[in-house]
């Protein structure tokens, strides 16, 4: 053909059109959540960490048998596809997958109680409000992703390979941070470090951990402001011993984020993937905006609502491990709501329903609301059960810590015998 | 049935509207009764000297249309009826066309040269009528200039219709030779000359073997250049439309010539008649195009080198060529800046000037800056203007270290000129300049210390504040200058300096889209436009202001939907208003719905927002569809499930869009939207599937839509699939044939250029995505068995697709998925389709060792599913 006519040439116009742009950014975001539904869809979560973190499978020798499928995954990644014998990851189906996913990450207990010797054995900070996410710098770039396994951002980072321009090292090498990401100045909160530069923290104590996030982050320029090759900053946490002042620094000390609870982490505990006592989390509303849990439509309901996870046997369970069963449904029920196993289910509870006994919950009746919110991954811990029901009726107050801290400080001049719980 | 055709023709373009109404009833009729009579009587129409010029003229153009439509499909159709015709009837036709060739009247000639090429169009490809060029050429040798000229003229229009490869080279070397000679010095007749050159524009794309001959493209390129000397000013500038068109089809052919060319674009610039000058300037425009093209080939590390080099001509010609450019700047026009449609020799040497910037780099700031210093201050406000206008014209280009201190310098100068300079034309072009500048060397991804710092900032605002109440046209680039400063904070965060002037921007914006005059010089839209891009780069400290600018919008939207009996240029008005306020809303909705801080108290407005939609849609208007399209999609993104309440109400205007084939972008968006309500409703948009089924079914049936919706329709299906799962099984019937046969047919498409090559690999993309949505939706579902028949196709697709070679990254990682998919969800059985197929395990290897971190991760995730499926 011949060549078309030129035509006229914009003239002192931007060379975009707004409209054009809306578009455009709507068919982004449009494919952007494709990917995003699909990924859930096939719990790709699983593929993380499975495949980008064998050191981290390697150095759970200690861990209870429950992790032992993560041992054999170790090798997988070494199978070639065709005598694919299919390694342990063939047992994570659905649900399991997703709570396999959870349980990388280290999830505190609700403090429903103060544990003893909290000066000395325990550190505490200020959360951040933000989303919890692991950060993964491998091969020039790094993933956030938050806890049901969708990926928050994709980005290059001043972390170590984590973006083109700083390769250091085996390219492959890969660093894991636990962080939250603080929406208001955009910066990644460092709560702990499971990986750096290739090697495992799994194995060292909360202490060294702490000491060394502090350290790692200073000698790399993760800490900088962004820039194009470092696209979000991060900072480490201003992480205080559990004392009188340290308690008062971080209840009440002004932090460069916006408070959500604050987390206790006992200094001898390793990194444990999944729900430990030996973190902990308390709020009041002094610290966080969001004490008492909200409903879908971010309302305070008159009764407290539970999220649980449906079990084939129709029980319905926290995301404790082992769970621990509130209920159960019966098969008519679930058939006519059509639920399936594995489906999380909000209840609400009647404060006459729940009974206390050794310190766990037991709940009379259930009443089924609906389904959650559909970004919940989880069902809730018994430990949060407990804490929202606490904050019902009878909350721990920061009065019940410093006497605990100062109780405990008594103890150590004195050597009597332990007071009670 | 005698019809006196020349009457009703006449009366086809009677004034009287009845008459011309009945009149062209009575063609219509007469086409439907018997098309070829009707033809023929049109054809003697036009070659009967004694009829009027009006009526012979008019049955030219109805023979025209006959031969010829915009719509493809219509074509099509058009061309299929030509060629069904009676073959006696067609050769009666042709002659009495070719006959028309050498009548007295130049209307009906030109009108019969127009037929004859749209009907060469249909037949030569078919290689049918092979005596046309022949008879063509010996009317060359006539004697008359009427028919030389008429003849040529032909030619000119055969080549624009025919594509080269249906000419043999034999004939073409024919054409070419008797098109040349018509523009030769020795033509006396101009009007044949001018005829044949411009055949010649549009024949230089059946010259690809002769521009390889030296002896011939020196003869050519030889007449073309005398041709440009031509005393008439017509055919000088159809010469220079000619180089301009060699420039962009034969660039890598011009070395030797391009000296002479610059004298003489020189010499046309600096003297000849403006329609020549711009051409002449045009040249080295189009020349920069192609350098520009070539040097970003070379520098994508991805692409192997181009296939034609780099000449640097630009880079040659720079020190003559800058200074020739510089001088058309002085030639402003008086208020050219308020004449949208102007384009005149300033303007066009400063956009020239802009090219060149960006095809030189750092070369051109020493050659345009003493420029710019001499004559800034002068008190001749043209000379002022140029300056501005040079100096913005290389802010694109150069690199950040070279011009930095330059715009250090420069920045106090321009804000007190935009406040002060007493020339809205020097003030236009200001604000357009402080516009590039933020543009090009303010944000975050620059490397060089920032020019605009939280010092200079406020006062940046305040001038460009202080100058959106100036005159319309200085208030739109003030508004354009804002966008760009906004859109460099877009990485900023909290710490944006904007944000403790965001009040005081938003009501300085909305008050512009208030103004008496904001409807001249796209001031509203400007306005509008930087107002979304304000909200696009706001921070969670922002928000609370946001959320207030919710109800004023809206406020503005519902008064657009109460004026009642309005005139069509009102309609217009209001329509162009409800778009912008549409776009504006749908903005405001990504912004507060993505924040969970603001989400829950944005929502709250829902209700009244979809309420407004809703009338929106009532009004019919393409675009006013489309933003509000836009907008709903990202509302039910952030309503989720609550959204399922609007959709009683919302899905009659869902599947409007859905079957608006002409607007096909208006479609494309709805499907779009489709995908964002299956994600928000999941199995609530369950009883609304039947409808968008069958509708996106048709759509795909459809050879009226417009190609480039088929994709997103298919990955669509994958959207429903995963949202309704199992209950997708009534739909696959019809799915799955439509997605095997167009995956065959994308598989065995070679792509002849990238648009293609493009277009094959978005289908295989939606396609590869419905079939992901579809595999994972049935998952761990009792009816998995019902997608086994299809498993051995897909697998056959994705085999083709690693075989054929062509798949860009983006469905490198979908395939890959698929097929971790197949596995994930009929296990076993997959995975002995697996094993037997020719090439999946070793595409897995490939995307496994995949450099793209997404294919790999898709890759990994395949790896696993597989594992488990071969292992039972």
């Amino acid at each position: 053909m011949a060549p078309p006519p030129e035509p006229r040439r914009p003239y002192k116009r931007p060379a975009i059109s707004d409209q054009q742009r809306r578009r455009e950014l709507a068919l982004q975001a449009q494919s952007a959540r494709r990917a995003d539904a699909q990924a859930r869809a096939r719990a790709l979560a699983t593929s993380l960490l499975t495949t980008q973190a064998p050191a981290a499978a390697t150095s759970r020798h200690e861990e209870e048998e429950e992790y032992d499928e993560h041992e054999e995954e170790e090798h997988e990644h070494e199978l070639t596809v065709a005598g694919a014998a299919a390694a342990a990851a063939s047992r994570l189906r659905g649900s399991d997958a997703r709570r396999w996913f959870a349980r990388q990450i280290m999830l505190p207990e609700w403090m429903v109680d103060a544990p003893p010797h909290l000066a000395t054995d325990w550190h505490i900070f200020a959360r951040p409000s933000g989303k919890r996410c692991l950060v993964v710098s491998s091969n020039g770039m790094t993933i956030s992703r938050v806890r049901n396994g969708s990926i928050l951002h994709h980005f290059p980072s001043a972390l170590p390979n984590g973006s083109k321009r700083d390769i250091s090292g085996p390219a492959s090498s890969y660093s894991i941070l636990d962080c939250i990401f603080h929406e208001p100045d955009e910066t990644y909160y460092i709560i702990d470090m499971i990986c750096w530069r290739g090697y495992s923290l799994y194995d060292c104590t909360a202490e060294f951990r702490f000491f060394w996030v502090n350290s790692k982050i200073a000698e790399t320029s993760a800490g900088d402001p962004p820039s194009t090759c470092h696209r979000y900053r991060f900072s480490a946490l201003p992480v205080y011993d559990c004392t009188l002042e340290g308690l008062q620094a971080a209840y009440s000390g002004s932090m460069p984020y916006v408070k959500d609870g604050l987390l206790f982490y006992n200094k001898h505990a390793h990194y444990q993937a999944g729900i430990t006592p030996l973190a902990l989390v308390w709020k009041d509303e002094n610290c966080s905006q969001y004490v008492i849990d909200t409903d879908n439509k971010g309302e305070i309901p008159s009764e407290q609502h539970l999220v649980l996870e449906l079990l084939e046997d129709g029980r319905v369970v926290t995301s404790d491990y082992p769970p621990v069963a509130f209920g159960s449904l019966d098969s008519a029920f679930i058939q006519k709501s059509n639920l399936r196993p594995g489906n999380l289910l909000r209840f609400a509870v009647r404060d006459e329903s729940v009974k206390l006994v050794d310190g766990k919950m037991q709940i009379g009746q259930l009443q089924f609301v609906g389904k959650p919110n559909r970004a919940r991954a989880f069902a809730d811990s018994h430990s949060k059960v407990l804490f929202q029901y606490a904050a019902r009726h009878v909350p721990l107050r920061i009065e019940d810590l410093v006497a605990s801290i100062q109780s405990n400080s008594m103890e150590l001049e004195s050597t009597d015998v332990e007071m009670q719980d | 049935m005698s019809l006196d055709v020349t009457q009703v023709l006449l009366s086809a373009q009677s004034a009287d509207g009845a008459i011309r109404k009945h009149a062209e009833e009575s063609l219509k009729q007469f086409q439907e009764q018997n098309l070829p009579g009707f033809l023929l009587s049109l054809s003697s129409e036009l070659a009967n000297e004694e009829k009027p010029e009006e009526s012979r003229r008019l049955a030219g153009l109805i023979l025209k249309n006959a031969l010829d439509a915009k719509e493809q499909h219509r074509k099509n159709e058009l061309f299929q009826r030509w060629l069904a015709l009676d073959a006696g009837a067609k050769a009666q036709i042709k002659g009495l066309l070719l006959q028309t060739l050498t009548s007295p009247v130049a209307s009906a000639r030109s009108t019969a040269s127009q037929v004859i090429a749209k009907v060469a169009g249909i037949e030569i490809p078919q290689k049918q009528w092979p005596e046309l060029i022949g008879s063509l050429l010996a009317n060359i040798h006539q004697v008359q200039p009427n028919v030389k000229q008429a003849t040529l003229e032909t030619l000119g229009y055969l080549c624009e219709e025919v594509s080269p490869d249906a000419v043999d080279q034999d004939q073409v070397n024919k054409i070419l030779t008797a098109v040349v000679q018509g523009m030769n010095a020795s033509e006396a007749n101009s009007d044949v000359r001018l005829a044949a050159t411009r055949a010649l524009y549009n024949a230089l794309g059946f010259a690809q073997v002769n521009f390889s001959n030296d002896m011939e493209r020196d003869y050519i390129m030889r007449v073309v250049c005398e041709a440009t000397q031509s005393p008439e000013v017509k055919i000088r500038q159809a010469a220079f439309e000619c180089l301009v068109a060699i420039s962009s089809t034969y660039y890598d052919k011009l070395a030797t010539y391009m000296q002479d060319i610059f004298n003489i674009t020189a010499k046309a610039v600096r003297g000849d008649e403006e329609s020549v000058a711009l051409q002449a300037i045009e040249f080295w425009s189009s020349i920069c195009d192609e350098e520009i093209d070539i040097l970003d080939e070379y520098s994508s590390e991805f692409t192997a080198d181009s296939d034609v080099p780099c000449y640097y001509f630009i880079k040659q010609a720079l020190p003559a060529l800058v200074p020739m450019l510089l001088e058309t700047l002085l030639k402003q026009e008086e208020d050219q800046d308020l004449d949208e449609g102007a384009w005149n020799l300033a303007m066009a040497g400063g956009t020239c000037l802009g090219l060149v910037a960006r095809t030189v780099g750092d070369d051109i700031v020493p050659l345009v800056m003493p420029f710019v210093e001499e004559n800034i201050t002068k008190s001749e406000w043209r000379q002022r203007e140029a300056a501005t206008y040079a100096f913005g014209s290389i802010l694109e280009g150069p690199s950040a270290d070279k011009l930095a201190p330059l715009v250090n310098v420069a920045l106090g100068f321009m804000l007190s000129a935009l406040m002060k300079d007493p020339s809205n034309h020097v003030k236009d072009t200001t604000a357009w300049t402080l516009g590039r500048i933020f543009e090009f060397l303010h944000g975050s991804a620059l490397e060089t210390p920032p020019i605009i710092t939280a010092e200079n900032c406020q006062q940046i605002l305040t001038v460009l504040l202080h100058s959106m109440k100036d005159v319309p046209n200085v208030a739109e680039k003030a508004c354009g200058a804002l966008y760009f400063l906004a859109q460099g904070y877009v990485d900023a965060g909290s710490a944006s300096p904007l944000s403790p002037f965001f009040q005081d921007i938003v009501q300085n914006l909305l008050m512009v889209t208030h103004r008496e005059d904001a409807g001249e010089s796209r001031l509203r839209t400007a306005a509008y436009e930087t107002l979304n891009e304000v909200v696009r780069c706001s921070t969670e400290v922002t928000a609370p202001i946001v959320m207030q600018l919710v109800p004023v919008i809206m406020v503005e939207l519902h008064q657009t939907l109460e004026t009642e009996k309005l005139s069509t240029d009102e309609r217009e008005k209001r329509s162009e208003l409800q778009g912008l306020l549409c776009g504006c809303l749908q903005v405001i909705i990504q912004k507060l719905g993505g924040m969970e801080s603001t989400k829950y108290s944005f929502l709250q407005y829902a209700d009244q927002m979809m309420d407004l939609f809703l009338r929106v849609f009532a009004c019919r208007n393409a675009t006013v569809h489309e933003e509000a399209m836009l907008a709903i999609g990202a509302l039910a993104y952030a309503a989720g499930p609550n959204f399922a309440k609007y959709m009683a109400q919302f899905y009659q205007y869902l599947e409007m869009g859905l079957q608006n084939f002409e607007e096909y972008q208006v479609c494309a968006i709805t499907v779009g939207v489709v995908g964002d309500l299956c994600r928000a409703l999941e199995d609530k948009i369950l009883p609304f599937c039947d409808g968008i089924m069958t509708q996106l079914l048709k759509d795909l049936s459809s050879n009226q839509l417009h190609r480039s919706v088929k994709p997103p329709i298919f990955s669509c299906f994958g959207d429903i699939a995963l949202a309704i799962g199992e209950n997708f099984e009534k739909y696959l019937i019809y799915a799955m044939p439509m997605l095997q046969s167009a995956a065959d047919l994308s598989a065995h498409t070679t792509a002849t250029d990238d648009e293609m090559l493009d277009y094959t690999n978005q289908l295989r993309n939606g396609i590869l995505e419905a079939y992901s949505g579809i595999l994972q939706g049935f998952k761990s579902s009792p009816k998995t068995q019902l997608l086994m028949p299809y498993a051995p196709h897909i697998i056959q697709f994705l085999d083709a697709l690693y075989n054929g070679k062509d798949m860009d990254d983006t469905v490198m990682k979908t395939a890959i998925g698929v097929l971790g998919d197949l596995a994930d969800t009929l296990g076993v059985h997959a995975g002995l389709l697996i094993n037997q197929s020719t090439s999946s395990l070793a595409f897995l290897e490939e995307c496994l060792a995949s450099d793209d971190p997404l294919v790999k991760e898709s890759a990994e995730w395949a790896r696993i599913a597989i594992s488990r499926a071969v292992s039972g």
